[in-house]
């Protein structure tokens, strides 16, 4: 892996794009096109962006397969809740997005708390025994939630002020993209990646393995509790059987599916899997059927996933198209034009 | 004395769900042994069996057979599905990636889910009595008829397993193929017949299974396999993945395990008490109760 400079006009070309893609989406809620419902779909989609991301750190770049990645994810939804709940938020609230922003801080900071004290102990293992122990602590999680009683119990914690409207929704899902593309092409990123590729060849050249696995394991964590965190103010209603098990598959298919070890593969899959279960409502009894054979038919011809390793950068797409031949030795940029 | 009896009583049933349990963890444990992989679509045969013996038990009473045939005919077709899902969805993958498996056998899941709801509606059918309702047993303790059949059948179904994993020639195969697939290619053995059979068994086991599971609880709905597949796939990892005796040692402790806890602390802690022995002994012995610790090859 190269680690070569990202130029300077490849970060303008993408806030750029950012910039656009949020003018066009703002124009079309202000001019009606985009409905409540498509509003409702974006921001779904933009949660599943941040899960899917943040489960390609642990699963892609670490290479461990994590199960419990709802668990983190109810932490920080129920954690976000309450301290809204707490602070008595409503929806009327001046500045209400300032309290989202605290909560969704500490949900993530309670979830990668978690992410800790279930990472160093698990991450001992390796393989399939480090998948079914993340299964085993993801399933407590979720039966603690159902059984301590300031978590509304099986009940569920209702009338969660609804203040995740689309544009904060948006920018913090911008905001996690970008942090993570910086993590991962960091000093950390690349020891995370060595590790993935030769646990034993790192460790003999003095990296300290147990370290850089957990602290892959907490920034996991931390943004899925964000994303649980945004989840929890979009609904307002949280119960803790919409965290089992199948959630968590749901957020390993995105990733495998992008390809593992590709942030922009993860973004893409999270809105095609986001989307076309909407697209496909009208046949809503056959929609999970044709889901689980496209899902065994990409698995069969493509088991990379879509992009595999491949980074989409947009600034080398458009270097590509405008100066053909000179193509190939262009530097890597960062995206995000796509991200939403 | 009258605790004694309760106890007997949460004992008993403890069992009989464990033994459940162990007949569905050999199927995850034989598969895991021999290709590595984790087959998360295996519950969602327990779902298959039932709902084929559901069918079934009509056609035996017209055809004047005793009811608990349908067992055999669930098992027969159980098999079949098992060995073509095996050939269409996992021997292509054989040598890729295990996460590209373990996804496949999750979209096989979820295809059998939803190609059961489509068919037969997402509501809760009635599974009709396959065993008689009568209870057994004198002075205090009852145990009805179903109790009895599932504990000593699913012995019956372990013990011959395990005879033929150790006495015949396919049993030695299949050994052969899970120690190292390679080397028993180069010996002669048919390596996908081995794997195939495997599949056989393991689903045929789990649509025997299913029948004894709905006996004891008879509603039969195209979800009842995930829960019910994930519980047995801790018993296996629990006792040791890949080892059949494992298998059962495991099943029989969830069962029992998860019998007093409803019984004695919490129904709602159960699942956690399960869970929490599974992350213990995964911590202290990663390769489960019977597992042999396998040194790293640098």
């Amino acid at each position: 892996m190269t680690n070569t400079k990202i130029p300077v006009k490849s970060y303008i070309l993408n806030t750029l794009c950012i910039a656009l893609l949020y003018a066009v989406m703002m124009a079309g809620v202000d001019g009606k096109f985009i409905t409540r419902y498509a509003q409702g779909i974006i921001i779904t989609v933009c949660i599943n962006i941040i899960l899917a991301v943040s489960l390609n750190i642990a699963t892609g770049f670490l290479g461990e397969i994590a199960l419990g990645h709802a668990g983190f994810m109810s932490v920080g939804a129920y954690t976000a809740a309450l301290f809204t709940k707490h602070m008595e938020i409503t929806t009327k609230t001046p500045n209400a997005w300032v309290y989202l922003l605290v909560a969704l801080a500490l949900g993530g900071l309670v979830a990668a708390a978690f992410g800790m004290l279930v990472g160093i102990p698990a991450l001992r293992l390796k393989g399939d025994y480090l998948a079914i122990i993340t299964l085993g602590f993801g399933e407590i999680i979720r039966v603690l939630i159902e059984y301590v009683p300031f978590t509304g119990g099986a009940q569920g914690l209702k009338s969660i002020p609804k203040i995740a409207k689309l544009p904060v929704v948006f920018w913090v899902t911008i905001a996690v993209v970008v942090i993570l593309f910086t993590f991962v092409r960091s000093r950390q990123g690349r020891v995370i990646t060595a590790i993935r590729e030769d646990d034993i060849a790192s460790e003999a050249v003095g990296i300290n393995n147990t370290y850089y696995k957990v602290m892959a394991f907490v920034v996991s964590a931390f943004f899925a509790g964000v994303a649980g965190g945004l989840y929890a103010h979009y609904v307002g209603i949280l119960g803790a059987k919409t965290f089992d098990f199948n959630k968590s598959i749901d957020i390993l298919v995105i990733v495998v599916l992008g390809g593992m070890g590709s942030l922009t593969g993860s973004i893409i899959a999270a809105i095609g899997l986001t989307v076309l279960p909407e697209a496909l409502r009208g046949f809503a009894e056959y929609r999970m059927l044709i889901y689980s054979v496209a899902l065994i038919i990409v698995m069969l011809f493509k088991p990379s996933g879509l992009f595999g390793k491949y980074e989409f950068s947009l600034s080398r797409a458009l270097s590509n198209i405008f100066k053909k031949g000179k193509a190939g030795n262009q530097p890597k940029g960062t995206k995000g034009g796509s991200a939403a | 004395m009258d605790s004694i009896v309760v106890l007997v009583k949460h004992l008993f049933n403890g069992l009989q769900v464990g033994s459940i349990y162990a007949l569905v963890a050999l199927g995850y444990t034989m598969v895991y042994g021999i290709i590595k992989l984790i087959n998360f679509a295996h519950g969602d045969f327990i779902m298959v069996g039932a709902y084929i013996s559901m069918m079934a038990i009509p056609v035996m009473i017209s055809a004047g057979l005793p009811v608990w045939v349908c067992m055999i005919v669930a098992a027969l077709l159980c098999a079949v599905m098992g060995v073509v899902t095996e050939r269409v969805a996992y021997k292509p993958l054989r040598n890729s990636p295990r996460l590209t498996a373990l996804i496949t056998a999750i979209a096989v899941s979820l295809l059998l889910q939803n190609l059961f709801m489509v068919m037969f509606g997402s509501a809760s059918k009635p599974y009709p009595a396959v065993f008689s309702t009568e209870q057994m047993g004198g002075s205090g303790i009852q145990l009805s008829m179903s109790t009895l059949v599932t504990i000593v059948l699913s012995v019956a179904c372990m013990i011959c397993l395990q005879m033929f994993v150790k006495k015949t020639r396919m049993g030695k195969a299949m050994r052969a193929v899970s120690e190292d697939m390679a080397a028993a290619q180069l010996m002669g053995i048919n390596v996908n017949t081995t794997i195939s059979l495997t599949f056989a068994i393991g689903c045929a086991l789990a649509a025997i299974a299913a029948v004894m599971y709905c006996a004891a609880y008879p509603l039969v709905n195209p979800y009842m396999g995930s829960l019910l597949g994930l519980k047995a796939f801790v018993a296996a990892v629990l006792g040791g993945i890949g080892i059949i005796p494992g298998a059962m040692l495991g099943g029989f402790v969830i069962g029992i395990v998860e019998s007093f806890t409803k019984a004695y602390i919490s129904s709602q802690l159960a699942d956690a008490v399960v869970y929490g022995i599974l992350i213990v002994v995964l911590l202290v012995k990663p390769t489960g109760v019977l597992g042999k610790n396998v040194g790293e090859k640098v």
